[in-house]
C-alpha cells in the first residue's frame, strides 16, 4: 500500500463486496489546513458494534479462510503516524463510513498516487455502482458523479471502449491540481 | 472537455449497444484484494482497460473481485469465455496483461506461460 489511492482501492473493494449501490469519496488536500482528508462512505450491508471495533484490529477478517485483514488496520497506522487520525462508524443495514485525516507536511505521508487511474478502474470495472467523487484543494472543487455520466450515457454502458476512452481524457484535463 | 459531450457518443453509438453488453463475449475478473491491489493489481486492470477502448473491443467486460487465496500470485486475472473454461493468470504485470488481451483474447491462444489454473 504505498500510496493514498491503493488505500481508496482497498476501502471501496470493501464498499463492493459489502454490496454498496452508492460510494462517496471526498478527498481534499489542503496547504493552508495542513491536511489530507480522506472520508469514504457507502451504502453497503454495513457491520455491528462489535465486528466494527474489530475490522480495525489486523488479525481479524470476515474472509472465509484467511485470518488476517490487514487494509484497515494499514490505513489507520499511516493516519496515526502521519499526526492524524482514523475513525470508522458503521450501522448494521445502512453502510459504513471512514474518515481519515493526515498532517500534509508529515515526512511519512505517503504520495496521494494517480487519482486519475483510480477514478477511471473504480468507475468502470464497478458498473453497477454509482461513485461520487469530490476532489479538492484550496483552489479547485472536482466533481466526478458516475449517476449524471449514466444519465447523459442514457443506457449506453459506462464500460464501452468509446466511454473508457472519454473518460480518460476527461480525468486527463481535468485532474491536474492534485 | 465537458461532459455534455457524452451525448455525441451516446448518438454514435449504435442501437444495440446495450445488447451487445448484455452478450459480452469475454469477461476478465481482476483480483483487487488487498494483496492484488499491494502486488500491482491496479497497473493490470488500467493496461486492460487501456487495450479494451484502443482496440474497441464492445464484447470484452472487465470487472474486479476480492482476494481469492492465492495471495503469493497477485495480481491474478481469471478470462470468462462463452462456453469454454476458465483460464486464471498469475503474477501479471500491465505488459503481460497487455499480452493476454493481444493473444488470447484477440486471437484466441491463451498465453500458457503465465496460466495457473485452468477450471
Amino acid at each position: 500500500m504505498d500510496d493514498i489511492c491503493a488505500h481508496i482501492t482497498d476501502v471501496v473493494a470493501n464498499s463492493v463486496s459489502a454490496g454498496a449501490k452508492k460510494v462517496f469519496i471526498f478527498l481534499e488536500k489542503s496547504t493552508i489546513k495542513n491536511a489530507l482528508h480522506l472520508k469514504i462512505t457507502d451504502n453497503g450491508k454495513g457491520m455491528d458494534e462489535e465486528t466494527a471495533k474489530k475490522v480495525v484490529d489486523p488479525f481479524f477478517s470476515t474472509k472465509t479462510g484467511r485470518k488476517v485483514g490487514l487494509g484497515i488496520p494499514l490505513l489507520k497506522g499511516t493516519a496515526e503516524t502521519c499526526g492524524g487520525y482514523f475513525n470508522l462508524k458503521s450501522a448494521l443495514g445502512e453502510g459504513t463510513e471512514i474518515d481519515v485525516f493526515f498532517t500534509l507536511d508529515h515526512p511519512d505521508l505517503p504520495p496521494i498516487g494517480n487519482l486519475k487511474d483510480t477514478i477511471l478502474i473504480l468507475t468502470v470495472s464497478n458498473p453497477e455502482v454509482d461513485f461520487l467523487f469530490n476532489i479538492k484543494n484550496d483552489v479547485i472543487n472536482f466533481i466526478f458523479d458516475t449517476e449524471e455520466i449514466k444519465g447523459l450515457l442514457d443506457g449506453v454502458p459506462i464500460n464501452s471502449p468509446e466511454v473508457i476512452k472519454f473518460l480518460t481524457n476527461y480525468l486527463d484535463e481535468h485532474l491536474n491540481f492534485i | 472537455m465537458k461532459l455534455e459531450d457524452l451525448k455525441k457518443i451516446r448518438e454514435q453509438a449504435s442501437k444495440d449497444m446495450e445488447l451487445r453488453q448484455k452478450q459480452a463475449r469475454v469477461k476478465i475478473v481482476v483480483g483487487m484484494g488487498t494483496s492484488g491491489i499491494a502486488a500491482g493489481a491496479r497497473d493490470v486492470l488500467k493496461a486492460l482497460l487501456d487495450e479494451i477502448a484502443a482496440r474497441n473491443l464492445t464484447d470484452v467486460m472487465v470487472t474486479q473481485t476480492g482476494e481469492k487465496g492465492l495471495a503469493s500470485h497477485e495480481p491474478m486475472i481469471e478470462v470468462h469465455e462463452e462456453g469454454k473454461d476458465v483460464v486464471i493468470y498469475g503474477n501479471i504485470d500491465a505488459d503481460k496483461a497487455r499480452k493476454i488481451i493481444a493473444e488470447h483474447i484477440v486471437n484466441h491462444n491463451p498465453v500458457s506461460e503465465y496460466v495457473i489454473e485452468v477450471k
